[in-house]
């Protein structure tokens, strides 16, 4: 876990010395500071950017060793306030999206796999397929018109009072990718463990379908369902920057995306480490969860 | 007039669709199973052996279906039976063991479960009696420490175990039938011997019926009465063991007995190499109209390609389907 986070670190200094521009340079371009060599010098110096690369980097490091983040160039706030703020809004964010995913993809895949070929299952695949195709910004932007302009029904932006009426749309919006990849990932996994022989046996011991599915052929699945749930969990993070931009939801995507303009180092170095963390956080959930399902996976 | 058999088999076909063709993939079976009887089945990989024994249970999967035929079973036809009533015998009544003892258990359950199952389903009992009875099926079935294994994934028993598993689940509720489908193709040679012995053993003790599927005539000398040999989904002869031994009839028996190592005889008969049939069993769009075996077959004339050969009788309710067997 700590490599990781070195490496994503060093990664991220050695993207923002290559790429161009600075913090204090985008002050300018904003009309906010003067292109004056003296003060652009001065500024430089306050945040420390008049160091060469490895310099700002150690100290990083240091810092990051007694869990400092820094300070925000441009709120002065520091990181790890910052993150913390708008850590919640986006877990809870990419847990309803899950949670949708889930609740809808998976018995819909489930249902398809019973009846392959059937109308329901080729509906079912069609709108999946469909679901992975759209783009996600233009699908937020049709919920919007249709359900906050249209209808009415709920807010079309922002985060209220942190309630479920303006959660419903960016978390909808957000849950339809993992949802047809979700349907059609248990769609094939049912299909596939059906074709197992442990399922012949089953048959042959004289049990009817609900048992055997219920017995045999849920839990066989669930270890192939498990795998997609972690991976889309993981990169549901960097789709709910999209998301999140567009609703304008106060999470850590949209934080990521305005510090990233500005230059404000410490803040996406922050940001980044936050969803590297998540992503651990979601593998070792995924491992834990294996070992529980299936005895062939050694505890620890 | 002997009392009627336990399992009979009447013209069974099995017919493969595949869009609106229809293809004849097991023609014309017939056989009989007495009680307390082992019957073998024989033929090279490929012939039917499984679909012919799947059918029995109803467990033929799409493209594979029953086109026409009998499957009486004391007495009752098991193509007439509904879903519920054939459940009730699958597994209870008539049980299978199949190939590959690695796959064939669930690998997410203990063996103690699995074998629990089937008094569950059966028996009506509650989990706790059934796995208490699973204890005492798995010491029929001669594992060491049962209270302990029942406890076991399949992926902590080795291949023999697993098999034993398997014949434990088979024989929980003391079947009238057992297919064992090749259920030791898959083992060493020593466990091998000791599989078979045991359930030799078993369904003897109980007055189990067997039918024994191999392609190993060696497996089916040392089990079985009667034999019946399967070549490319047609019943070519029937036998009892040890009259297909000494006098075979049909050219493929030939072949197969040909192409048995026997101990010891090749040193006497001078290093003489073993027979292999030459050729391969056809697929099943290219059966031939006539007996399946003629392409192969040494004997062949005109007649072996146009029409199948009836079954010419040899006596004792043995029979050969060759115009030119002996
Ligand atoms: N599920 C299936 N779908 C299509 N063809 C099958 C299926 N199962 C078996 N077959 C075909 O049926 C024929 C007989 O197979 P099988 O009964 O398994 O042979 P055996 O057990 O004698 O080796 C083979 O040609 C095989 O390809
Ligand atoms: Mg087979």
């Amino acid at each position: 876990m700590i490599p990781t986070i070195l490496a994503v670190s060093l990664l991220i200094f050695v993207i923002f010395s290559v790429i161009p521009g600075s913090f204090t340079s985008s002050l300018i371009a904003d009309g906010k500071g003067r292109n004056d060599p003296k003060v652009v010098e001065q500024m430089n110096k306050e945040f420390g950017l008049d160091k060469p690369v490895y310099q700002r980097f150690g100290s990083y490091i240091i810092n990051l060793a007694q869990l400092d983040l820094g300070q925000s160039f441009r709120t002065r706030q520091p990181v790890t306030h910052m993150l913390l703020e708008r850590a919640w809004p986006t877990m809870k964010l990419a847990i309803a999206a899950m949670v949708i995913a889930i609740l809808i993809g998976v018995p819909l895949g489930f249902v398809a796999a019973l009846k392959p070929g059937s109308l329901l299952d080729t509906t079912t695949m069609i709108a999946a397929v469909s679901g992975l195709s759209l783009p996600q910004f233009w699908l937020g932007l049709l919920a919007m018109y249709v359900f906050a302009l249209t209808l009415g029904w709920l807010p079309s932006f922002g985060y209220g009072d942190g309630g479920i009426r303006n959660l419903i749309l960016p978390a909808v919006t957000l849950s339809v990718a993992p949802l047809a990849l979700l349907a059609r990932t248990t769609r094939a996994a049912v299909l596939d463990v059906m074709s197992a022989d442990f399922i012949r046996t089953a048959r042959s011991k004289g049990m009817n379908a609900y048992r055997l599915v219920t017995w045999h052929l849920m839990r066989n699945a669930l270890v192939l369902i498990i795998t997609t749930v972690g991976l889309q969990f993981g990169s549901l993070m960097g789709q709910a920057v999209v998301i999140e931009k567009l609703f304008s939801w106060p999470g850590l995507g949209s934080l990521l995306v305005d510090s990233v303009s500005m230059r404000d180092i410490p803040v996406v170095q922050g940001a980044i480490l936050m969803i590297v963390l998540w992503f651990l956080i979601i593998n070792t959930v995924v491992d834990v969860l294996y070992a529980v399902i299936d005895p062939r996976i050694s505890h620890g | 007039m002997s009392a009627p058999p336990l399992l009979e088999i009447k013209n069974l076909h099995i017919d493969m669709r595949s869009g609106q063709e229809r293809l004849n993939v097991v023609e014309n079976v017939s056989f009989s199973i007495g009680a307390g009887e082992t019957f073998g089945l024989v033929g090279e990989s490929g012939c039917g052996k499984s679909i012919t024994a799947l059918s029995l249970i109803g467990l033929l999967n799409r493209p594979l279906s029953v086109g026409q035929g009998e499957i009486l079973f004391k007495g009752q036809n098991l193509l007439k039976m509904n879903g519920s009533e054939l459940r009730r015998l699958r597994g209870n009544r008539i049980s299978m063991i199949f190939q590959e003892p690695m796959t064939a258990l669930n690998p997410l359950a203990t063996v103690g479960r699995q074998i629990a199952e089937m008094f569950v389903l059966h028996q009506g009992s509650t989990w706790h009696e059934a796995e208490r009875k699973a204890i005492a099926a798995l010491a029929q079935v001669q594992v060491p420490a049962p209270d302990k294994r029942v406890k076991n994934y399949p992926h902590q028993m080795s291949g023999g175990m697993r098999q034993r598993v398997m014949i434990a689940i088979a024989l929980a509720c003391h079947p009238d039938l057992l297919i064992a489908d090749e259920p030791t193709t898959a083992l060493d040679v020593t466990v091998q011997a000791e599989i078979l012995k045991l359930m030799q053993e078993l369904c003897d003790q109980r007055g189990t019926s067997v039918l024994m599927i191999s392609h190993d005539l060696g497996v089916i000398a040392k089990m079985c009465r009667r034999v019946g040999i399967m070549y490319a989904g047609h019943l070519v002869e029937e036998r009892a063991v040890a009259d297909l031994f000494r006098h075979p009839a049909h050219p493929y028996t030939h072949g197969l007995l040909a192409s048995l190592p026997v101990l010891g005889q090749r040193t006497l008969d001078e290093r003489k190499p073993l027979q292999e049939i030459e050729g391969i069993v056809p697929s099943i769009a290219a059966f031939p109209t006539g007996c399946r075996f003629e392409p192969r077959c040494t004997r062949a004339t005109p007649i072996c390609r146009d029409t199948v050969p009836g079954p010419s009788i040899l006596g004792d309710g043995s029979f050969v389907r060759c115009y030119h067997h002996g």
